[in-house]
Order: structure tokens, then sequence, then C-alpha cells
């Protein structure tokens, strides 16, 4: 009898960890171990001896931080974080201001058509980032563009959008493109789950649809707004495709652009696996923060609205 | 490491034991080098196309008698597969053979990827030129591969819009940058070609013409010399036609460049033996309106040029049947009925000098109809190719080119300052990774 019981609460007690057991083994597997192993990789370096050649002159040792303070010290990183800054200054309000202005638009009464148009919006989030950015690519070049034909034809001046500060708006554009309509079904959602009774309430007080929508949509979906702003910033700080591909089509893209094609290239162009590592660390870890920081700021914010 | 050196005695154990059974107690893996005995499975990353069906002439061939079956698994090409190659090796799996550009010989040496088939390809030699066999030793007495095919420059330009613009084919560089100048003032918005900083391995090429030796060793220390003197001259050469706008500066195989080759807006290239496959889909409404030239010389009494591209067979120090695969890696590059099955199916210029003048190169490309001397022409060219020097670390050093003259280019700055940087970071990565590198 005694001996049951105690089986019996054993078993109870266990049952949560027995539930929790497969999702921590995927949680290890592909989660913790991977980034334990980058970690342990960013910690080491490779050490040559000699001319290098032959078996056994290259050994794998232990490095410390010396990866990481090359990578903080390296001035090339530091300027494709500032690129990122500026190409995110001009991609995040923009996209999320055009998201929020189309799923305000789509929510309002006197909307026709309004599943056509919110597809039309959506369906270049579809189209994978490779594909968008060489599209645009194509568009960009003044030889093979259409765009630049047509202002050849009507006179008008013919900006070089691969070079300079119209680069920034040309990669920009690709990423507003793509992402808005991802956005705009996000924030939509949630206007959707607002109840009837709110606006109705707000008509019979005299509101007009402008006041509806400043005074109750918006800070009604704020929730959403954060969350999108959240995913906004990862997708920034980890953007790719975009210059990547846009790269080959010009020279004012360098290798080194944004600090993931550093990564990229120091792993797999110029065989660094182990500074790559350290890299891609630290830029995982500053997201973290940046995201998170961004997170909580929102929550206490939305507490103290809460509260008062 | 304990492992590396695991890793050293197994490998120097297979090389004794190999063709000797008496020494199968060393390992496993020893064990396995006995080609000769049982049938041989052999696996081959290449990027080569229609490679497949060169391979099933040796399946079916030479193969089949010894017993030694090849297959092929398609890879990307160049810098990507180096990376893979390591990873996979590093994991002690890579394949047994692979195909690899000349430059990336010193970078999977130094990784002890590759196997030394001096034994078994040794008499492969005499078939190839001394200075495409020397790219495959390294300097040393082994041999890291065999050459499969080489990419000699030459100068491709528009026989008929040269005609109309009344200029003539240039000899010396002086007279090149004397001929873009003339077509600029003949046609303002016409360029005779542009300097693309997007591939590092023509500047390279162009400098090897020069005469530079970017690695060297000298006993058990590197020397590298990107900004030397002849290399210094070649991008200041470039540099200046960049900065007067004699020349374009926007990179090549965009579709805008092709569309420029296309419409007779660039008139001419400095390519390799293979610009007629690249023309061919770049250029469609050109066919037949271009010719090829010699490469100009720095001086009119030399007669020398460079190569872009090209690449070997070579086995790896993972496979556990490298006699077997040198055999075949030897076979592939030698054998006159394979090497005409690659200019057939895959449209490769062989390295092996005899092939270049025979079987299909008797006859132009289809793009070079007009040309009919065009494969014996190429011939003579590749034979005054300038040997090259690679080192270790060519993919840093080409990361960096792509860079720094990309700006350089876009700002039509000074090229001096971008080769100095070249060397400067090529160097810098060597002496980080710890190999010996002479000042």
């Amino acid at each position: 009898m005694k001996s049951t019981a105690r089986r019996r609460s054993y078993g109870v007690k266990g049952a949560p960890y027995a539930f929790l057991l497969p999702a921590g083994i995927l949680f290890a597997l592909f989660f913790a171990l991977p980034i334990g192993y980058a970690v342990w990789l960013s910690l080491r370096k490779v050490k040559v001896s000699g001319l290098g050649l032959g078996s056994g002159a290259r050994k794998e040792v232990w490095a410390g931080l010396e990866n990481y303070t090359d990578a903080l010290t390296d001035s090339e990183l530091v300027s494709g974080t500032l690129r990122v800054l500026g190409y995110g200054c001009i991609v995040v309000p923009v996209m999320l201001g055009l998201a929020l202005l189309f799923a305000l638009m789509l929510d309002s009464e006197k909307v026709r058509l309004a599943p056509f148009t919110r597809l039309a919006i959506f369906l270049p989030y579809a189209i994978p980032g490779v594909v968008a950015a060489l599209l645009w690519g194509f568009l960009y070049l003044p030889d093979v563009s259409p765009f630049y034909f047509v202002l050849d034809k009507l006179g008008l001046p013919q900006p070089d959008l691969l070079d300079g500060g119209p680069l920034y708006l040309a990669l920009s554009n690709i990423a507003v493109w793509g992402g808005t309509g991802f956005n705009m079904i996000v924030i939509y959602t949630s206007l959707q789950a607002i109840p009837a009774e709110v606006y109705e309430a707000a008509k019979l007080d005299g509101a007009t649809p402008l006041q509806i929508a400043l005074r109750i949509k918006i800070p009604m979906v704020a929730p959403s707004l954060v969350l999108t702003f959240f995913f906004s910033i990862i997708a920034t700080i980890q953007v790719f495709n975009e210059p990547t591909t846009l790269k080959p089509l010009t020279n004012s893209v360098s290798t080194t652009w944004s600090p993931l094609m550093k990564v990229y290239r120091d792993a797999f162009g110029e065989g660094d696996i182990h500074g790559a590592a350290a890299q891609a660390v630290i830029i995982a870890f500053a997201t973290l923060l940046l995201s998170f920081g961004f997170l909580r700021a929102a929550n206490r914010r939305q507490k103290q609205e809460a509260a008062r | 490491m304990p492992y590396a050196k695991r890793r050293r005695l197994v490998t120097s154990a297979v090389a004794l034991t190999l063709g000797a059974t008496t020494l199968a107690a060393c390992g496993s893996d020893s064990g396995d080098s006995e080609t000769e005995s049982g049938p041989v499975s052999l696996t081959y990353w290449t990027w080569t196309p229609g490679m497949d069906k060169v391979v099933d002439l040796w399946n079916k061939g030479p193969g089949k008698k010894d017993q030694i079956t090849v297959t092929v698994k398609k890879q990307a090409s160049g810098d990507t597969l180096v990376t893979k190659i390591l990873t996979a090796h590093k994991a002690g799996k890579a394949p047994d053979l692979v195909q690899a550009e000349y430059q990336a010989l010193p970078t999977l040496v130094s990784n002890d990827a590759l196997a030394d088939i001096a034994k078994n390809v040794g008499e492969a030699k005499d078939s190839f030129a001394d200075g495409v066999w020397q790219q495959t030793t390294l300097g040393t007495d082994a041999v890291y591969a065999v050459p499969q095919d080489i990419g000699p420059l030459m100068f491709y330009y528009r026989e008929d819009l040269f005609k109309e613009y009344g200029l003539t084919v240039p000899t010396t560089w002086d007279e090149f940058a004397e001929t873009a100048r003339e077509l600029k003032k003949a046609a303002p918005d016409k360029d005779l070609t542009t300097f693309s900083a997007n591939d590092s391995g023509l500047f390279a090429g162009l400098a090897q013409q020069a005469g530079a030796k970017w690695w060297t060793t000298s006993g058990d220390q590197w020397k590298v010399a990107i900004d030397d003197a002849a290399t210094q001259k070649v991008a200041d050469f470039w540099g200046g036609l960049v900065e007067e706008g004699a020349i374009d500066n926007q990179p090549m195989y965009t579709p805008a460049w092709n569309k420029a080759l296309n419409t007779g807006k660039q008139i001419a290239w400095v390519s390799a033996v293979w610009a007629p496959g690249t023309l061919t889909t770049a250029a469609p409404a050109t066919k037949g309106k271009w010719a090829m030239a010699p490469l100009p010389q720095w001086s009119a009494s030399e007669n020398r040029t460079g190569s872009w591209g090209g690449s070997s067979t070579a086995v790896t120090t993972d496979s556990k049947h490298q006699e077997a695969a040198a055999k075949f890696a030897a076979w592939l590059n030698t054998d006159s009925k394979a090497l005409n099955a690659l200019a057939k199916e895959s449209g490769i210029y062989p390295a092996a000098t005899n092939a270049q003048t025979s079987g299909a190169f008797l006859k132009p490309p289809a793009y070079f109809a007009n040309q009919a001397d065009f494969y014996s022409k190429a011939a003579d060219i590749a034979e005054t190719t300038a040997p090259s020097a690679w080192g270790p670390n060519v993919n840093v050093a080409y990361t960096t080119f792509k860079d720094a003259f990309g700006a350089a280019a876009k700002n039509k700055s000074d090229f001096g300052a971008a080769l100095k940087k070249m060397q400067a970071d090529t160097v810098a990565d060597m002496k980080k990774q710890g190999f010996e590198v002479a000042e």
C-alpha cells in the first residue's frame, strides 16, 4: 500500500517533465547544441606552422576572446552596422507606416474589392527575397530597365539608383515592397478582433471615421504594432538577400555591406570559420539585446497606461 | 592535437602500404587502400556540365576492366566548392575525386585535403605544358592534381565595328589605350571595354602576363608580392583608363553588360579561350561578328599571356582508394577518347597539349565560324602562358580585390591604393593564421 502511494506520487511529480522531454530534446538538439557549437568555434582559431603545406601543418588551437576583440575592432563590421542602421531608418518607418495605413483603409466600411486588394498587397511577401531582389535589380539597371527607357523618352533626369544615397532607397524599396503585405495582415487581423460595440459607441458619441481610426483603432492595435516593429528590427539587422543579390550588378555594394554579409564572406569566402562564428555570436547578441530591450520598453509603457 | 597526429600516422601508413598486403593490420583505413583487388567505387565532385557522360565512357571501358566505378556528383563551381570540400574533409568525408581551380590547390593542400599522387600520375607530366603542370606541384616534388582545362587570355573584338571606326587591333597595351581613346573620339557613347571588379581571376591573369609572382616561397617562408612592380603597372594602366573615362567601369556578367555586348556598346573584351561560350549566351545577336587576337603585350618584343580560370582533377586524402582515383584522373585528362568527350559534352579547352589541336578543336567554335584558325591560334597563344604563383589564401586576396577595386572603379580613384590594400589584407590574414611570411 505504502509503496504504491509513493510510486504514484513520484509518477505525478515526474509527469510534467515527461511531457516536457520531447520539447527539451528538440530544443537541445536543434537550438542549444548548434549555438553552443558556434560559441565553441568562436573561441578557437587555426594555427598554421611554417609554409602550411603538407599534413599536420594546420592545427586548431584555443583562441580565448581574440576573435571577439578582432571583430569588435574591425572597422568594416562597424561601418556595415552603420549602413544597416541607415537602411533600417528608411525601411522600418516606411514599411510599418504603409502597413498600418493599408490595414486601416481595408478595415474601413466603405472599401470595395477588399479581398482582392488584401491579396494584391500581400502577394509580394509570397515572392522569395532573392527573386524579388533580382527582379528589382533588373529594373534598377539603366541599360535594361523599362523605367529608364520611359524617363529617357520623356527627357527626364535618370538617377543612378545603384550608387550612393539612392542605393539605400533602392534596397529599402525591395524590403518595403516585400514586407508591407505581411505586416499589414498582422495589423489587419487584430483590427478585425476589435468588437463592433466599441465602434458603435464611438459613433453614437459623434466620432468621425478619422477620429475612430486615430483614437480607437490605432491604440487598440498597439500590441500588434509592437510585434511588427519587433519583427522588422530583427529582419533589418539580418538583411542579407537583397544586397547580396544586387552586389554583382554594381561596384557600390561591397562583400561586407551588411554585418551578416561579412559573416558569410569570412566563413565561406575567406575560410575563417572561427572569426565568422565570433561575429555571428556578436550579431545574435546585439539582436537579442535590441529586440528584447524594445519589447520590455513597450511592455512597461503598456503597463503604465493600464495602471493610469 | 592527438587527432591530427593519428591522422598523419594513418596517411603515411596508407602511402607506405599501397600495393602491399602485409601491413593491413595497421588499421582498417590502410587495409582498404588495396585497390587492385575487388571492385572499387569512387565519388567525384565536379561542376563541369556533361561530366556524367564522359564518366560513362570510363565506367563502360577502362573502368569496367579494372572494376573501378566512378559516380559524378554535380557541384557549384569555384570558391563554394572549395569551402564544401574543406568542410567535408573536416568530417573525414570528402569524396575520392574533386575538381579544383589551380589557384585553389594551395588552399586545399594547406588544409591537408589533397593526396600526393606523384607515384600514380607521374608519366602524365609529358602531356602538359610545363607552366600548367607546375601549378599542380606547387613547386615541390609532390603532384596534387592532374590538369584538366586551361584559360589562356586573349583579346576579343568586334571585327565589323573596328573596321567601321577605323581602329586597328592593338598589339601592345599602349596601343590598346590609344584604341580606347580613338573610339571615344569617334563614338563618345561607346566603350572599348570595361574594367570589372567582380572577377578577380582576370586581374590575376593580367598581372601574371606582366610577370607578377604573387606568392613565392623561400625556405620555410612565404613571400607575398601582390603589389610588386609588375602588378602595380597593370593596376595603374587600368586605373588610368577608368579615370580618364576611356573605358567603362561597370561590372561584367550583369544584364546591362550582356546588352552592351549584344548591341555593340562595348566592342571588345579581354577574356580567355572559353569566351565563345559566354558570348554565345551574352551576345547572341553578334554571332560571327567577333574575332580573336593575341593579348596586347607590354612591349612589342614580348609574347606572353596570362590565364583566367582553368581547373584540375585532384584526389583527396580522405579517399580510401587513392591509387584507383589517380588512375581515373590521369585517364580523364590525358586519354584522347576522354578529352574528345570532354570537349564535345562539356565544351572545355583541354590542358593536354596534343588535344588542343585535334578532334573537336579542328573546327572553330560555332560562334567564331568566321575565324577558321581559331583553335590553332589559341593553341599557339596557350603555349606562351606565363607561369603562375598561387598561395594558400588566394580566396582572401580575391575578395579583397572585389571590394577594394570595386570601390576604386566606382570612385575612379587610385588603383594603386586598392592594390596596396589587397597586399596588406592578404599578408595580415596569413600572419593571423600563423604562416611564416617574409617581409
